[in-house]
C-alpha cells in the first residue's frame, strides 16, 4: 500500500494547480476569518443634522437641567457621524452613498422634552439600496435611540421620585427664581392630628378636620408605594442569563471551529473522491485489484492519503488563525486528535462519493453538491425552523461527518464542558459506514 | 512476421476447462475449453457480444466463472487491458517501477531496465506517459503485464486504438515475446490480424467456442475459395447461424 501512497503523492506533486488550490484555499479562508475576527466591523457612516440652536441643547425639567447632547453622544459610539447643516444635505449624502443613513434632530426637541408631557421626535432616513447594510444601520440607530430613551426615562423617573418625596416630606422648591418652603403631607398629617387632639370631642370642626387628616394619611401611604412603582417602571424587565448546557463557547472560537471544519471537509472529500475516481479513469483499477492490492486496501490508501494531506493543511490553518485569534494552545493535542478523526470520516465519505460517481469530474461536482448542504444543515440553529423540521435536520446532520467533526473541533478548541469522546465515537462509526458504502460501490467500479 | 500453421500444443502453458459464465438469464460463456502451448500466439475472434472479453477476464482472474477452471491460476498469468492502464502523470520508468513493486518482483530496478530494453523505450524512460503516442503507451501497457515474467500473457484488443504503423510495431514486439517462449492469447475484432499473426484462432459466438484451429483451417472449414479471410470468417459464422 505504501507504493500506492507514494505514487499518489508523486501525482499530486505533478499537479501544481490542484495542490495549489488545496493549499491556498484553506489558507485564504484562515486569513480572511482571522482578519475578520481580529478587527471589529467598521462604524457605518451616518449623516447627522442637529437643528437645535447653539446653546439650546439643555432643558429644565422638575427644576433640574438636562443636557440632551450628552444622550446624542451615545449614538456616535456605534456610527461615524457626517455632520451636515440641513436635511437636504443629509438626504444628498445618503443618495450619493456617502452615508448609509441620516439622523435629523429637529430644533424643538429640547422644548418638547422640557414640557415633560410631549414626546419629542427625530427623523431617520435609510438607504435601502443594500438591504443588508440598510438593515444594519436601522438596527444600530434604533438600538442607540432606545438607549438614549432609556437614559432620559431614568432621568425623568429620578425627577419624579424627588418630587414625590418633596410632596411627602416637604422641603424647599425653586420656582421662577423664588425658593418656596413646601410643608409636605407627613407634616400636614401631624399638624392635623395635633389640632384634632386640642379640639373638644363635640366641636363641629372636628368631623371636617378628621376627613382631611384621613386623606393626608391615605396619600402618605400611597405615595410611599408610588416611589417604588416609578422605580420599577424605569426598568420593567431585567435579564438574568442562564446558559443551559456546559460552558459558553466564545463566538470567535466557534467561528474558528467552523472555518477549520469546512476546510477539512472540502480538502479531504475532494481529494479522496478524486483520487479514487482517477484510478478508474486511468484504467488502473482493474489491474490493481487483480491480486496486487485488495479493494479494501485501495480504499484505506485513498482515505489515508486524503486524511493525511487535509490534516496537515487543517493543522497549519488552525495555527495560522491562532496568530489572529486567541486560542487555548494548551489544548493543541486535542486539536490534532479531533482533526485526525474528522479527516478520516471525511475521507471515507470522499471514497464513497468517488466510488459512486466513478469519474473525477462527476466525483468533484458531487462532492461540492453534497458538502455544502451538509455544512449548512449542521449550522441550522434550533428555533430557526419548526421542531419537526429541526428533528429531520438533526437526523440528516448525524448521517454525515460535518456535525460531529464540528462538535469535536469545538470541544478540542474550547473548554465547552462537552466530552470529546462522543463526537469521536460518532466519527468512527461514520468512517466505518462510509467505507462500507464505498466497498459496495466498487462492485460496479471497473 | 510469419504465421506458421500449428495445431493444439503438446506442452501447455494455459488450460481452460468447461468455462461457463452467466449474467442473470443470459449465458455469456458456455462450456468453453482449450489449451495454449508455450510460445504460441492465439487469437480469440468473434462477433460483438460473443464473449471474448468475458473469456479473457476469466482467464485473467478478474471475473470468476460459474463453473470450470483455469490452469495456471490468475497469479501466473500476465494481463494487458484494452485501454492502457497507466498513470499519465508518472514517467514510463515510474509506472514500470510502481507495478514491479506491487507485483513483488525480487529486483524491481532490474525488471524495469529489462522491460525498457525489451519494449525499446529506454530513450523515453523519463517521459511522462501522458506525453507518449498511443503506440508507445500500449507498449508500456504490455511491458507492465510482462513485469512478473508470466508464462502466459493475455491481451484484450491490443491494437484497437492504434494506427497501422503503430500496429505493425506492436506485432513486432509481440512476436519477440512469443519467440522467447511466452504464450499469448489476444482478443481482436480485426480478423485480418488474426489471419496474419495468430498461430491459432478460437472463434466464439454467443458464448460458445465454435472453432479452434489455424486461420487456414478456418478458411477451409468455411468452404469459401477465392475470397479473403474476413469474407471466409463471415461465411463461416453465417453457415452456423450467427
Amino acid at each position: 500500500m505504501r507504493w500506492l501512497l507514494l505514487k499518489d503523492l508523486q501525482i499530486l506533486r505533478r499537479s501544481p494547480l490542484l495542490v495549489g488550490l488545496l493549499v491556498v484555499y484553506p489558507i485564504a479562508i484562515a486569513l480572511l476569518i482571522g482578519l475578520a475576527l481580529s478587527r471589529g466591523p467598521d462604524k457605518p457612516k451616518v449623516a447627522f443634522v442637529n437643528q437645535v440652536p447653539p446653546g439650546a441643547s439643555t432643558f429644565k425639567l422638575g427644576g433640574q437641567e438636562i443636557d440632551a447632547s450628552k444622550y446624542a453622544e451615545r449614538l456616535f459610539e456605534s456610527v461615524e457621524p457626517i455632520r451636515v447643516r440641513t436635511r437636504a444635505e443629509a438626504v444628498e449624502k445618503v443618495r450619493d452613498g456617502e452615508a448609509l443613513g441620516a439622523l435629523i434632530v429637529p430644533p424643538d426637541i429640547t422644548e418638547k422634552l422640557g414640557t415633560g408631557l410631549q414626546s419629542a421626535e427625530v427623523e431617520v432616513i435609510y438607504n435601502n439600496e443594500d438591504p443588508v447594510k440598510g438593515r444594519y444601520v436601522e438596527q444600530i440607530i434604533n438600538s442607540r435611540l432606545a438607549d438614549a430613551n432609556a437614559a432620559l426615562a431614568d432621568k425623568l423617573r429620578e425627577i419624579a421620585v424627588q418630587d414625590i418625596k418633596l410632596l411627602l416630606d416637604g422641603g424647599e422648591l425653586s420656582l421662577f427664581g423664588r425658593t418656596l418652603d413646601i410643608l409636605g403631607l407627613r407634616r400636614t398629617q401631624e399638624i392635623l392630628e395635633d389640632a384634632l387632639r386640642s379640639l373638644p370631642p363635640d366641636a363641629p370642626e372636628r368631623r371636617r378636620l378628621r376627613e382631611v387628616e384621613e386623606f393626608a394619611s391615605l396619600a402618605v401611604a400611597n405615595l410611599n408605594l408610588a416611589t417604588d412603582v416609578v422605580g420599577t417602571v424605569s426598568q420593567p424587565v431585567r435579564v438574568k442569563r442562564t446558559p443551559l448546557q456546559g460552558k459558553r463557547t466564545p463566538l470567535d472560537s466557534f467561528a474558528v471551529a467552523i472555518a477549520v471544519t469546512v476546510s477539512l471537509m472540502f480538502v479531504t472529500v475532494l481529494l479522496a473522491s478524486g483520487m479514487l475516481a482517477l484510478e478508474r479513469e486511468e484504467h488502473a483499477f482493474t489491474r490493481l485489484v487483480r491480486g496486487l492490492v485488495s479493494r479494501v486496501g485501495l480504499l484505506a490508501e485513498k482515505v489515508g492519503l486524503a486524511a493525511l494531506c487535509a490534516w496537515v493543511v487543517a493543522v497549519a490553518m488552525t495555527c495560522g488563525i491562532g496568530l489572529f485569534v486567541s486560542l487555548d494552545w494548551g489544548r493543541f493535542p486535542l486539536w490534532l486528535v479531533a482533526l485526525a478523526f474528522g479527516a478520516a470520516a471525511f475521507g471515507a465519505l470522499g471514497v464513497a462519493i468517488g466510488g459512486l460517481a466513478r469519474e473525477v469530474r462527476a466525483a468533484s461536482l458531487l462532492a461540492f453538491l453534497l458538502s455544502l448542504p451538509i455544512a449548512f444543515l449542521a449550522l441550522v440553529p434550533s428555533g430557526a425552523v419548526s421542531s419537526g423540521v429541526y428533528d429531520v435536520v438533526r437526523v440528516v446532520s448525524a448521517l454525515f461527518p460535518f456535525k460531529p467533526a464540528l462538535d469535536a473541533m469545538d470541544s478540542a478548541l474550547n473548554d465547552t464542558g462537552q466530552s470529546l469522546l462522543g463526537p469521536l465515537a460518532h466519527l468512527t462509526a461514520l468512517t466505518v459506514a462510509f467505507l462500507a458504502v464505498a466497498r459496495l460501490a466498487l462492485r460496479r467500479f471497473a | 512476421m510469419s504465421a506458421p500453421a500449428r495445431t493444439a500444443p503438446t506442452a501447455t502453458a494455459l488450460v481452460a476447462r468447461g468455462l461457463t459464465r452467466r449474467f442473470g438469464e443470459r449465458v455469456a460463456l458456455r462450456d468453453v475449453g482449450f489449451a495454449v502451448g508455450p510460445g504460441e500466439l492465439v487469437a480469440v475472434i468473434g462477433p460483438n457480444g460473443a464473449g471474448k472479453t468475458t473469456l479473457l477476464s476469466i482467464l485473467a482472474g478478474i471475473q470468476r466463472p460459474d463453473s470450470g477452471e483455469v490452469t495456471p491460476p490468475a497469479g501466473g498469468v500476465g494481463w494487458v487491458p484494452q485501454a492502457p492502464a497507466l498513470y499519465s502523470k508518472l514517467s514510463v520508468a515510474e509506472n514500470l517501477r510502481l507495478f514491479a513493486r506491487l507485483e513483488g518482483v525480487a529486483d524491481p530496478e532490474a525488471a524495469v531496465q529489462g522491460m525498457l530494453e525489451q519494449a525499446a523505450l529506454g530513450d523515453r524512460a523519463g517521459d511522462e506517459v501522458g506525453t507518449l503516442s498511443g503506440g508507445n503507451r500500449q507498449r508500456v501497457n504490455i511491458a507492465i503485464g510482462l513485469l512478473a515474467d508470466p508464462a502466459v500473457l493475455l491481451l484484450d484488443e491490443p491494437s484497437s486504438a492504434l494506427d497501422p504503423r503503430q500496429r505493425e510495431r506492436l506485432w513486432e514486439f509481440v512476436g519477440g515475446l512469443t519467440a522467447r517462449g511466452t504464450a499469448i492469447v489476444y482478443s481482436t475484432h480485426i480478423v485480418q490480424e488474426a489471419e496474419r499473426y495468430a498461430d491459432r484462432v478460437l472463434v466464439l459466438a454467443d458464448g460458445e467456442l465454435i472453432f479452434t484451429g489455424t486461420p487456414r483451417e478456418l478458411e477451409a472449414e468455411s468452404g469459401a475459395s477465392g475470397v479473403d479471410f474476413e469474407a471466409a470468417f463471415v461465411r463461416f459464422l453465417h453457415d452456423r447461424g450467427h
